[in-house]
Order: structure tokens, then C-alpha cells, then sequence
């Protein structure tokens, strides 16, 4: 399985090679020695826990939209259905009396199905997905409104679990982990995986080498429900409670992990590790913004900045490798 | 001039020349592209540069347009050196690039497209009735006679072509780079399109011609320059023999264009059987049968449902009557997972819009018809993939650094091999190839023929579309000519000929020669 490194014709390790291939995570390393230097509260053990809960949920919700973008889709549903899935879970729990090891499944399936439908209207509907999910945005978020009333409905205690601690370490990190791994699996080592960097490369080449194209579509976009569905959970479980507004504009900060990780919109690119440091970059800005006392009017600007500069110089360094 | 190749069969010219490369060299990184070449262009000729693939003739032409700088040696413009630092220069001083890909706004008119950047004004408005006029002149000058109103994408591609010349010369070119303008045209639109070359010549327009057809050479060529790795080889008039250019472009001598081998299965067993297919407004009622190592051509003109019938076949797109069979069993309408299962291979028609993923590595191209079939429980079968991708790459050889290298990187020569390769990998018997040897280079050409015949001497069959008649007259065991989505004949390769083809395939259509 490793020959895939050892046949590679490395003589050693070529550090120029990796920066260049590397650049959202040496910005990241050279962010945090920074925020080092400059502040004492960084590199503590209470600041890092809660980067990495901050990141677990922005992560995972970007893991779907790396499928999405890996096959030349996008998905701008997942903030409102990481808040569906936890308001069903929520609803089931509180007002049908379902165990909560049910709710929680509920909810893991309301995403999957939300997911699904947004995957069919795009494959089998000729929607563009940007108007597919852009219709389940709303759709979706209607929907929350409508089932919770606009209040807050309390999440079942195994929702609740997610967001608690494990020991020291908070769940929504050890979630983050088992959901890279299982997320990176899929996209390496399963068929399914490898197809959707063919189907976002050129969907007519992978149609005509015999790829089911539209079941591929729908798979990712049921996926993308999935993670969303899981990342709203983990949300709702942090708060012990399913919020009407929760995850709103949060497909933006998952469209913008996966892009700042290297992946292209128009397909075919894209990792799992990139998207974890791309989520990381957006988290540890603002959070080394907010140690630094900077007003979130302007950490909005830094961070739009940081989006337009990441992506503007994965754009130039392909160019230049290209020609 | 001294540094012109002192070989006495150096074409003659006419006057001074209008542009003049000289003793350019450039390098990418370590690799030596192009290595001291000259080239001039004259005004009232045709200045074929010829080349296979990688031989830097894009290299050059790019230099001429100001896409890159040379490292060293002179552009001389008129005598007098320049510095093209970017294509707007290049422009101003009348040098036009008409591109393979076409640089035209298809939903914009035509009049709009031929005066981009340039749209006449009237009180801040766009005068159209100055727009139409203007754009009608530079039709006329070539003799082209659409509507100035009609959207560019409701062209075909030749009218477009000659759309983008006009443009050119109606900002002033007086030279024109014509890269591989016939790739995509039919003989028909071919001869056109020289007809407006003859006009050009009489102007006095210089032109620099690409193409890999050498058949064009002699018809339209003043001079050819040659190239090979990157080094100029020799400037030969453009009445020279065929033969000849070829053993200048690849430095031996190519003795059988079409090394066609016939083998005679002992017991010949049908192995494709197509039955009255149709596709309503596309074909109707086509019927054929290819036996176990037979290769099968279709010939006939671009829109006569060719590549229709092709796709129907492999799953691409549903028929609506008669059938398809595969050593007895029938396919499923529009199902390409089953075409393949049943051992079909599709060659498309464009490699890099239908056959590759291009920004994939060779690996992963080589290994999509089998990524499935291999796999088990949906884990993909990465270290046998490798290793079948790894002995097909060699077995074919696939020139490249290593498999992991983005296809997009190869010649179009070994882009085609690997799309082959996809269906090797997959053990197909059945191979459609759709223009098998497009944009492929002599040299890569011969060894895709070759592969043709190993394929049929192992029992595979092959149904081939070729718009080349040298290819399908020496390439097929028989040839099926089709008209407008009908079957026209079919000819034993021993009784065709050019003309009897060209007659089943234009009866009845008005040609005006």
C-alpha cells in the first residue's frame, strides 16, 4: 500500500518542495509562533482546548464540503442542516419521547437525508448545486424555525455527551479525530472516494470510463448532510440545547477551510489534512484576535483578507508549476 | 544570410521578409526547447513549420506572439530588431495568432466578437449600424458570408476559424500564425479555409502554418522549416515528398504508414453484432457485425452520425430502436457500466473533454475503467492497480517520468496511449476508437497502429471512426462508409479506394467542385 511514497523519485527531503506544496500550514505554524511571541494566554492548556473545540465543529462540517469540492460541487446547505439535524434529534427527544441513543441517530439521519435530496436535485434534477443547496439553505432553516418555534429545544443527554468531556480531553476533539480518519479513508482508499476526484476532474472522462457519475453525486452530497449533521449535534450538545440559529453562515467558514487547504473550486483537488489546517488557520486567527482584544468587526476583515491571500497564492503557485 | 542552412534545396523567397526569428534559443529550467532556430515569414507566403509533438515548434510560434521571451537570439521586424514583451506587442507590431482553442465570446454576434476592445461609439452608445459595417468589411475581404448578427457559438467551428482571421486582419495583421488550423475541419471546410489563404497570399499577408497533416504541405505550403528536438533540421520548398518530410521530422525513415497486419482467426466468431440501431433525428437503421480480429472503419463526412453511432453503442447515449450484442449478449440502452462489463472500450472522440481526467495523475487515468471491478468491499485495489497501470504504461510505452506525474504534463501522443491503456487494463475485446490518432503525431501514430494489431491478433475487435481516409483505407479489414445516419456501403479494404468512398460518403450532397 505504501509504494506510493517509495517509488517516488525523492532524493531526501526537499524543504523548498514542501513549503511550496505546503503553504496554508507553514502560514499556520508561522501564525501561532506569532500569536506566541506576541501573547502569553496562547500556548496555554485551557487556550488550545478551546481552539480545538472551536475547530472540531468548523472541521467536520468542512470535511463534507471537501467531498462536495473534491467533485466539483458546492454545498452551501450544511450550516442549516447542522441546525435541522439537531433540532429533529431535539424534537424527537422532548416531544416524542424517543431514547436519546434513537434522537441521536434521528438526527444523524436528518442530515443524511437532507443530504441525499440536495444530491438527487443536483444529479438527477440538473440543478446546479449552488442553487440546489442554496433553495435547502433556506429550506432547511425554515424548517428549524417552524419545528422549534424559534426557541430552543434541550438536547437528549447522549447529544449532550458529545459536547461534555472524555477525562481531560473535551468529545468534540475526539470526535474531530475519528472523523478526519474515517472522512480521510473514505476519500483515499475507498472506490467511491477515488471517484469523486474524477467525476469533480472531468465528469464526461469519468462517465465514459464507466463511473456511476450521478450515484457518485448523490453519495457526496449525502455525506456532506452527514457531517453537517454530526457537526450540528456536536453543537447543540456543547449548549445542552438545539438552537434555531445555530451554524447560520457557518458554510461559509467550511467552504473557506477547504479552499485555504488547497482544494480547487473547480474540482479534482483537495485533501482531508488540508481542510484540517484550513479550519485551523480561521479558528486561531480569530482566536489569537480575540486575545489580542481585536473587536469581531474587524476580525471579519482579517479574516476575508486571509481568504483572498491563501487562495491568491495557491492560484499563483499553480500557475507557475503549470507552465 | 550566412547562418540560413547552406542546403541547396532551401526554398526561394520573394523580397525581404516580414518577420524573422533569429538564432533563438530558450530554455524551461534545465530543459533545452528550442536550440538556435531561425525562421523567417515572408510577405505573400506560407511558412509551414513542421515538427512532432515536443520537436518546440509551440515553443517558437508562443515566441512570435510574445507569450514567452527568447534567452537569446533576435526577433527582427522589417530588418529592424524588437523586443515583444507580452502579445499586445506583438499585436501592434501585425502579428496574429489564430489558437487550436478559438478566442471568441460564443454567445456575442459575430460583429461584436470581430470588434472586441474596439466597439465604434456614438455618444457614449454603441453605433451599431458602424459595428455591422465595419465587421462586414473584414468578412468580405476573406470572402465569408455569414450573418453579422448571429451569436459565434451558432457557428461551426470552421466558420468560426475564419471569423477569428477576419478579426485578425481587421486589426491590421500582416502576419497570421496559423496553429493547427485544420485539426478540427473537414476536408470540405479544409479546402475553404485555403481558399482564404490564397486570398491572404495576394494581399501579401505572411502566414506561419502548423499541421501534422503533411498531405496539406504540398497543397498550401511556399516552405517548410523542420524541427526536431527543438533543433532547426533543414528548410525544404513545399513541393517536397512526403516521405521525405517525414524522415526530416522523425530523423529515420517510416517505410509502412499503415503497417496493418491481417490475422485470420481459425474459426472467425462475430463478436459485435449491432442490429438496426437508431437514434431519432441522428441515425437510423445501421447494422453491422465485427468478428474476432477484425477492424472495422467508418468512414464518411463530419455530421453523417458517426460518432453518434459510436457513443450508442458504448452506453453513452440511449438509442431508440434495434439492438447492440456482445458474444451473444445484448446490452442494456445508455448503460455504460454494462458496455464495459461486456468487454466494449471507448477511445473517444476529444481525449482531453471526454477521455482524461487531466489534472489526474497517469496512475489514476490508466486505472478508472477498473477502479470498481477491482475493488473489494468499496476498498479500492491501490497496490494492483499500481502494478497493472505500471506494466501497461511499459508495455505501451507511455513516455513520462513516473506514473504519478499529471497526465496533462504528456504529448498528445501519449495521452491517446494511455486512454488506450484504460481498456488494455480492463481486458476489453471490443474497442470503438473515435479519431484514434487526432492530434497525435507521426511517430506516436505508427505505434498506435501497432497496438491496433496486437489488440486484433489477440482476438480483440476494433470498430474505428477516422475522418483520415489514408487511415481507414489502410488501417481497416473493411470499411463502412455512412450519409447523413444511414449505412451507404460497406467495401472489403482490398476494393476501396479514396474516391469509391468519397462517393458513398458524398452521393447526393451538393458539392460545389
Amino acid at each position: 500500500m505504501s509504494t506510493a511514497t517509495l517509488t517516488k523519485p525523492h532524493q531526501g527531503f526537499d524543504v523548498r518542495k514542501f513549503l511550496a506544496n505546503n503553504g496554508a500550514l507553514v502560514g499556520l505554524l508561522v501564525l501561532a509562533l506569532a500569536l506566541f511571541i506576541i501573547t502569553p494566554d496562547f500556548l496555554t492548556g485551557p487556550n488550545l482546548l478551546n481552539i480545538g473545540i472551536q475547530v472540531s465543529t468548523v472541521a467536520i462540517l468542512a470535511f463534507g464540503m471537501t467531498f462536495v469540492i473534491v467533485a466539483g460541487g458546492i454545498d452551501l446547505s450544511v450550516g442549516s442542516v447542522a441546525a435541522l439535524s439537531a433540532m429533529v434529534s431535539g424534537y424527537m427527544f422532548v416531544s416524542s419521547g424517543l431514547p436519546g441513543g434513537l434522537a441521536l441517530l434521528v438526527g444523524l439521519l436528518t442530515g443524511l437525508v437532507v443530504g441525499t435530496v440536495n444530491g438527487v436535485a443536483s444529479a438527477y434534477g440538473k440543478l446546479h448545486s449552488f442553487i440546489a443547496t442554496l433553495a435547502m439553505l433556506s429550506i432547511a432553516r425554515g424548517l428549524t424555525l417552524v419545528i422549534s418555534d424559534g426557541r430552543p429545544i434541550k438536547t437528549a443527554p447522549e447529544v449532550s455527551f458529545l459536547g461534555g468531556n472524555v477525562g481531560p480531553v473535551p468529545t468534540p476533539i475526539i470526535v474531530l479525530v475519528i472523523a478526519a480518519a474515517v472522512a480521510s479513508f473514505i476519500l483515499n482508499r475507498t472506490v467511491i472516494g477515488r471517484s469523486m476526484y474524477a467525476v469533480g476532474g472531468n465528469a464526461e472522462a469519468a462517465r465514459l470510463s464507466g463511473l456511476p457519475v450521478k450515484q457518485i453525486t448523490v453519495t457526496v452530497f449525502a455525506l456532506a448532510g452527514l457531517f453537517a449533521a454530526l457537526a450540528g449535534l456536536l453543537l447543540a450538545g456543547r449548549l445542552d440545547s438545539a438552537q434555531p440559529q445555530a451554524a447560520a453562515g457557518y458554510e461559509l467558514d467550511a467552504i473557506a477551510a477547504v479552499v485555504i487547504g488547497g482544494a480547487s473550486l473547480a474540482g479534482g483537488l483537495g485533501r482531508i489534512s488540508g481542510t484540517i489546517v484550513g479550519a485551523l488557520v480561521l479558528v486561531v486567527i480569530r482566536n489569537g484576535l480575540n486575545l489580542l482584544n481585536v473587536t469581531s468587526f474587524w476580525q471579519q476583515v482579517v479574516i476575508g483578507v486571509v481568504i483572498a491571500l491563501a487562495v491568491g497564492m495557491d492560484v499563483l503557485r499553480r500557475k507557475t508549476r503549470s507552465s | 544570410m550566412t547562418d540560413r542552412s547552406s542546403d541547396s534545396n532551401a526554398a526561394e523567397h520573394p523580397g525581404e521578409p516580414l518577420v524573422t526569428l533569429k538564432n533563438i534559443s530558450k530554455s524551461f529550467g534545465p530543459v533545452k526547447v528550442i536550440k538556435d532556430v531561425t525562421v523567417n515569414v515572408y510577405p505573400g507566403q506560407v511558412q509551414v513549420l513542421l515538427g512532432e509533438n515536443g520537436a518546440g515548434k509551440s515553443t517558437l510560434i508562443k515566441i512570435m506572439a510574445g507569450v514567452y521571451q527568447p534567452d537569446s537570439g533576435q526577433i527582427l521586424i522589417n530588418n529592424e530588431p524588437v523586443t515583444l514583451a507580452n502579445t499586445r506587442a506583438a499585436e501592434a507590431h501585425g502579428i496574429a495568432t489564430i489558437h487550436q482553442e478559438l478566442n471568441l465570446v460564443g454567445s456575442m454576434s459575430v460583429a461584436e466578437n470581430i470588434m472586441l476592445g474596439r466597439t465604434p461609439k456614438k455618444f457614449g452608445m454603441v453605433d451599431r449600424r458602424e459595428l455591422r459595417r465595419q465587421a462586414k468589411d473584414a468578412l468580405d475581404r476573406i470572402g465569408l458570408r455569414v450573418d453579422v448578427d448571429t451569436p459565434v457559438g451558432e457557428l461551426g467551428i470552421a466558420q468560426q476559424q475564419l471569423v477569428e482571421i477576419a478579426k485578425a486582419l481587421s486589426i491590421n495583421a500582416r502576419v497570421l500564425i496559423l496553429d493547427e488550423p485544420t485539426a478540427a475541419l473537414t476536408k470540405h471546410e479544409t479546402e475553404n479555409l485555403f481558399r482564404v489563404v490564397e486570398e491572404l497570399r495576394a494581399e501579401r499577408v505572411g502566414m506561419l502554418f502548423i499541421s501534422h497533416h503533411l498531405e496539406e504541405i504540398a497543397e498550401i505550403g511556399d516552405s517548410v522549416c523542420v524541427l526536431r528536438d527543438g533543433e532547426f533540421i533543414a528548410e525544404v520548398p513545399g513541393s517536397t515528398h512526403e516521405d521525405e518530410l517525414v524522415r526530416l521530422m522523425v530523423g529515420r525513415s517510416i517505410d509502412d504508414q499503415f503497417p496493418r497486419r491481417i490475422v485470420e482467426p481459425e474459426t472467425p466468431q462475430k463478436v459485435l453484432e449491432v442490429e438496426g440501431l437508431g437514434s431519432k433525428d441522428r441515425f437510423s437503421n445501421i447494422s453491422f457485425d465485427v468478428k474476432a480480429g477484425e477492424i472495422l472503419g467508418i468512414a464518411g463526412l463530419v455530421g453523417a452520425g458517426r460518432t453518434e453511432v459510436i457513443r450508442a453503442i458504448a452506453g453513452v447515449d440511449r438509442h431508440d430502436a434495434g439492438s447492440v450484442t456482445v458474444r451473444g449478449k445484448r446490452l442494456p440502452k445508455g448503460d455504460v457500466g454494462a458496455a464495459i462489463a461486456a468487454g466494449i472500450g471507448h477511445v473517444p472522440e476529444d481525449r482531453k473533454v471526454q477521455g482524461l481526467v487531466l489534472d489526474a495523475t497517469v496512475n489514476e487515468n490508466l486505472g478508472y475503467a477498473t477502479l470498481k471491478s477491482s475493488s473489494r468491499l468499496g476498498l479500492a485495489d491501490f497496490a494492483g492497480q499500481r502494478q497493472k497501470a505500471e506494466e501497461i504504461a511499459k508495455k505501451l510505452r507511455i513516455r513520462m517520468h513516473n506514473i504519478d506525474q499529471p497526465i496533462r504534463s504528456l504529448s498528445g501522443g501519449n495521452q491517446q496511449k494511455a486512454v488506450f491503456g484504460r481498456w488494455i487494463m480492463a481486458a476489453s475485446s471490443v474497442l470503438l476508437l473515435d479519431e484514434p490518432t487526432r492530434g497525435v503525431d507521426v511517430g506516436a501514430k505508427v505505434e498506435i497502429y501497432e497496438l491496433m494489431n496486437q489488440i486484433t491478433a489477440a482476438g480483440g475487435a476494433i470498430v474505428m471512426v477516422s475522418s483520415e481516409l489514408p487511415e481507414v483505407l489502410g488501417m481497416s479489414d473493411r470499411i463502412l462508409v455512412m450519409r447523413d445516419g444511414e449505412v451507404a456501403g460497406v467495401l472489403s479494404a482490398a476494393d476501396a479506394t479514396q474516391d469509391a468512398v468519397m462517393t458513398l460518403a458524398a452521393l447526393d450532397m451538393d458539392e460545389d467542385q
